[in-house]
């Protein structure tokens, strides 16, 4: 289905790391034009980190998935970081806006997963908001267990599933 | 969906005529099913017609019989003999093979494809004559004509009401590959069989619910990129979208007087129940409480609406009398009961149940002893649908990584899966009695 960004943003640093290993036998041009797109530098990226490090201005290599423990909606700490940087993004740019999808995985019953799905939807969306965020640039909608990002019946399964998509509608 | 009205409504099932034998009602003790089924045989009708019949009526009788689990039906290949009309029983065959009842039938060709099926019971210890019924419809409607008989037999042996030709409703999904789906809105006979595709789509479709008079459905669909309800009309296949606020939209259960719908709004900022007035379109809400209140069911007298609450600290289900407002708290064992559904005398309740085990079965709760029996071994067993005579629950579950229908008596004695149509199937919702 859909690869996230995390695994766009790990694909990318790979291919960075892989180029610029190429680019120490020679061809610095072709290294140029490769990486030059999204951190406009070959410098600091051998080690894969500057992928991550972009600016507030730029909320293109942010998190956009977060994840959730069973039947819970609280947001986890290791989404902190890039919440707020898409906060700052919004408060920002006040025509920016974001549609948050919540997703519940397939045990318990379809609509008590929407209900579920519509929690973590609004945690994030109250976490923007008091982030700086405002209310008008958030929308929640839930799919419940309706459209699970891997199809399987085991954890490894669902913990990819129990999640809150956040994509920009307008930036 | 003409072709859906006329198997729907007219059912073009006619019974030309009917004289039951004279001697007393025989109602067998439901409770006998639970460890003794009754042993019945349905003997293959007799055929005079040139071409081979597209269904074997006798076959579809005896599946319907015997899935109720109160019958144990004897296989043709144990049969000694295959009578068709009366002189042609001997009954002390029959008392060898233990059998109870005995079922024999006749099909006559009639013009052009029109078919009458004579059928007799009868009751082999006693050697009576139960019913001689003579039911009249086409080659092409022989399934329909199936299960009316199973309707008289077992309207007949039990006291109670068949509900064989009834129909059922389901979604199935079907991966399309990248990422793309094809969602589908199915009606079938009660037995899975003659599946219809009543609406199909894109974006999922969930929660499809019968209106009481069987002409309407309610269901929800992401058709618009978020929830909405619609009610689509079952003759000409017209929808209307009832509800859009923003949030959800869910969960929709008509009234037994089928003027309301109860359904789950969150626009007030959390999921709250909210009754729905189709005629006045005007809207009062049930629950005020900062948990998820959903999955609302309405009790048959229409006085009180059953449903989910995380209230507690984990979801359980809960009644609230609509006139008081009074509130009770229903299941109080498991971590995890959701989605009731009463029987349609109010006394048993139907659910999803997780125990100790952390599975999600269909249990029931007794209401009047407070008892609860966990009905189904399977494995993320949900949506629990009741038949309108309250003999068999109809759930969906998975059978290896498909989503499929499977069936349980009430006394979760007889366990069946439904024939599997492609992709996913879940959800099924039961009709009320149709004609």
């Amino acid at each position: 289905m859909r690869a996230s960004n995390v695994t766009k943003a790990v694909a990318l640093a790979l291919s960075v790391a892989w180029v610029a290993g190429c680019s120490t036998s020679g061809s610095d041009s072709m290294s140029g034009t490769e990486t030059g797109t999204d951190t406009g530098t070959t410098q600091g990226v051998n080690n894969g980190t500057g992928v991550t490090g972009s600016s507030m201005s730029d909320v293109a290599n942010l998190q956009t998935v977060f994840y959730f423990d069973f039947d819970k909606s609280v947001v986890k700490a290791n989404g902190f970081s890039d919440l707020e940087k898409h906060a700052a993004y919004l408060a920002a740019n006040p025509s920016a806006q974001v549609v948050l999808e919540g997703h519940a995985d397939e045990r318990g019953t379809r609509e008590y997963n929407m209900a579920l799905g519509e929690r973590r939807a609004k945690a994030v969306s109250r976490f923007l908001q008091v982030n700086g965020a405002s209310g008008s640039q958030v929308e929640s909608v839930s799919f419940g267990e309706e459209k699970p990002e891997i199809l399987g019946h085991s954890e490894s399964s669902w913990s990819q599933n129990r999640r809150v998509e956040l994509k920009y509608v307008s930036r | 969906m003409k072709k859906v009205f006329q198997l729907l409504l007219i059912n073009c099932v006619l019974l030309l005529s009917s004289w039951s034998s004279a001697e007393s009602d025989l109602a067998i003790e439901i409770t006998k099913g639970i460890d003794e089924p009754t042993p019945v045989a349905v003997v293959p009708f007799a055929w005079d017609g040139n071409s081979a019949l597209k269904e074997d009526v006798a076959k579809i009788v005896s599946a319907d019989l015997g899935r109720t689990g109160l019958f144990k039906m004897m296989s043709p290949q144990n049969m000694l003999s295959f009578p068709s009309k009366e002189d042609q029983v001997y009954f002390r065959d029959w008392r060898v093979s233990k059998t109870e009842f005995l079922i024999i039938g006749r099909q006559i060709a009639a013009e052009g494809r029109q078919i009458k099926v004579e059928f007799e019971l009868y009751d082999v210890l006693k050697e009576q004559r139960l019913l001689l019924e003579r039911v009249s419809g086409t080659q092409d409607n022989l399934r329909d004509v199936a299960h009316y008989i199973s309707d008289m037999i077992y309207q007949k042996l039990t006291g109670i009401r068949g509900a064989f030709s009834t129909r059922i409703v389901y979604v199935t999904a079907k991966q399309l590959g990248q990422g793309k789906v094809n969602y589908r809105l199915k009606m079938a006979d009660s037995d899975g069989a003659r599946p219809v595709t009543i609406r199909q789509q894109s974006e999922p479709l969930m929660s499809p619910a019968w209106s009481r008079d069987g002409t309407k459905l309610a269901y929800v669909s992401f058709e618009s990129g978020k929830p909405a309800i619609y009610i689509q009309y079952l003759a000409t296949g017209k929808r209307e979208k009832v509800q859009s606020f923003r949030g959800l939209n869910g969960a929709p259960s008509w009234s037994p007087s089928g003027n309301k719908l109860a359904i789950v709004l969150s626009k007030d900022g959390n999921p709250e129940i909210y009754v729905l007035d189709l005629n006045s379109r005007s809207l009062s809400r049930i629950t005020h409480h900062y948990g998820i209140d959903t999955e609302p069911s309405w009790s048959p007298d229409g006085q009180s609406l059953i449903f989910t609450s995380d209230r507690g600290g984990q979801p359980q289900i809960y009644r609230i009398h609509l006139p008081t407002r009074q509130l009770e708290r229903v299941t109080f064992e498991g971590n995890y009961n959701s989605r009731g559904r009463l029987t349609h005398d109010g006394r048993f309740l139907a659910m999803v149940h997780r125990g100790i085990d952390n599975v999600f079965h269909i249990a029931v709760q007794d209401l009047k002893t407070g008892r609860l029996d966990v009905l189904t071994d399977t494995y993320l067993d949900e949506s629990p649908t009741i038949a309108p005579n309250g003999s068999i629950i109809l759930y969906a579950t998975q059978k290896g990584v498909k989503g499929v229908l499977g069936g349980v008596t009430l006394d979760g004695n007889v366990r069946f899966i439904l024939p599997a149509s492609s992709g996913d199937v879940r959800e099924p919702a039961w009709s009320p009695y149709l004609q």
